[in-house]
């Protein structure tokens, strides 16, 4: 799931630096993320991993490091499982 | 009937709005146009002398420019371009015909013009500053007004398609942007009061479209980007924003490439009055009769 991620951070996120230079934890904004890239990357990964992020889950906390980006479509799928 | 349309009726009534048979767009007596301009006076005695350089731009904007600020990014469903019939005399015959007719849609061949209407009044100023080079260290303080468009037909008076917003747009450091919006905030509240209006401040969000514009509103909110100044007019538990503080960060710096003089990338905030919400909020508060307000506000607005 991480590179995956790290793939599609890499097509639509639209950094500045290179997404392998980028620890799993670093901050995401602070390396040049912005509100509408961040907005492509939410429909970029729901069409990947066919999930939907549900409204709680839709800010800034859940796209601000690729472990966090991890961290929430885990538990997204974690409660699809369970449903 | 709902409260609201028994309040536009009301101003319909009284000659204060003037219906025009579409919803969102009405003409304005002279009685109404004399609110305006006395809360636009009490703006200037307020802001005035803190020494923003006034512009005024027609209610069109470059649609080069609008393309650019990613309006349609985040607003599609209010945007609304100006189009032209551009062809032919042969072309003109058909039209007219169509428009005979009447089974077809005579406008589905005008084609876009270079103008988009203006959706807010500081749209055309950010390439505007940009132009002119760098902004210097003490930052930069604009004062716009202009018509505004939203496509959002309503029978609520205080939703108007088209109506004016007054702007004070302020860039330079984060801190100086910010410290500009706090005492705007400050200063809204006391001039709300001044003229007998009960105001709440509380955060908001722009509405942004779609699911996307979900993650959107989200973000605004958690970062405290968005103020708005409340007043009850058409219902007491949803009051009307007649006022908003807007803290942009870096985002149209960036975008517009609005620098410093040291190099860095400008901050940008603006405040904005809308015009007809506060005259409305006025006219509801104190009646819709201005002659018979209570002296204090009559004395704060006309002096």
């Amino acid at each position: 799931m991480n590179e995956t991620i790290r793939a599609l951070l890499a097509k639509v996120g639209g950094l500045p630096v290179p997404v392998t230079e980028l620890e799993d934890g670093a901050d995401l904004y602070a390396a040049g993320l912005s509100s509408f890239a961040s907005v492509q990357l939410m429909l970029a990964i729901e069409e990947q991993f066919d999930i939907e992020f549900p409204d709680n889950l839709l800010n800034r906390k859940s796209f601000a490091s690729i472990s966090a980006i991890e961290a929430t479509v885990t538990q997204i799928l974690k409660a699809n499982e369970a449903a | 009937m709902d409260m609201q349309v028994s309040f536009l009726d009301r101003l319909f009534e009284a000659g204060l709005l003037i219906d025009t048979g579409v919803d969102g767009l009405y003409g304005r007596s002279g009685e109404f146009e004399e609110v305006i301009a006395a809360f636009e006076r009490l703006i200037d005695r307020v802001g005035g002398t803190d020494g923003a350089e006034a512009m005024r731009f027609p209610p069109g904007m470059n649609r080069e420019f609008f393309e650019k600020s990613g309006y349609m990014k985040s607003f599609p469903q209010l945007a609304g371009t100006v189009h032209s019939f551009c062809g032919s005399e042969l072309d003109h015959m058909s039209l007219i015909r169509c428009m005979e007719v009447g089974e077809e849609d005579w406008t589905k061949n005008q084609q876009a013009t270079d103008i988009v209407l203006t959706p807010a009044a500081c749209y055309p100023l950010y390439p505007t500053v940009a132009r002119r080079g760098k902004i210097s260290a003490k930052g930069a303080l604009y004062d716009l007004q202009s018509y505004c468009f939203r496509h959002e037909p309503s029978k609520d008076p205080a939703r108007q398609q088209l109506f004016r917003m007054r702007e004070y747009v302020c860039m330079g450091t984060e801190q100086h942007v910010t410290d500009f919006r706090q005492t705007w905030m400050d200063r809204g509240v006391e001039m709300m009061k001044s003229v007998g209006l009960d105001v709440t401040i509380d955060i908001a969000n722009d509405p942004f479209f779609g699911r996307a514009g979900k993650m959107m509103v989200n973000n605004q909110r958690d970062q405290n980007l968005k103020f708005e100044l409340l007043i009850p007019i058409t219902s007491t538990t949803n009051p009307t924003a007649c006022m908003s503080f807007n803290y942009h960060q870096d985002s149209f710096g960036l975008k517009w490439g609005l620098n410093l003089e040291d190099g860095s990338v400008a901050h940008t905030a603006c405040v904005g009055f809308g015009l007809e919400r506060i005259a409305l909020a006025l006219l509801h508060t104190h009646g819709l009769d201005t002659k018979a307000w209570p002296a204090e506000v009559r004395a704060t607005l006309w002096g």
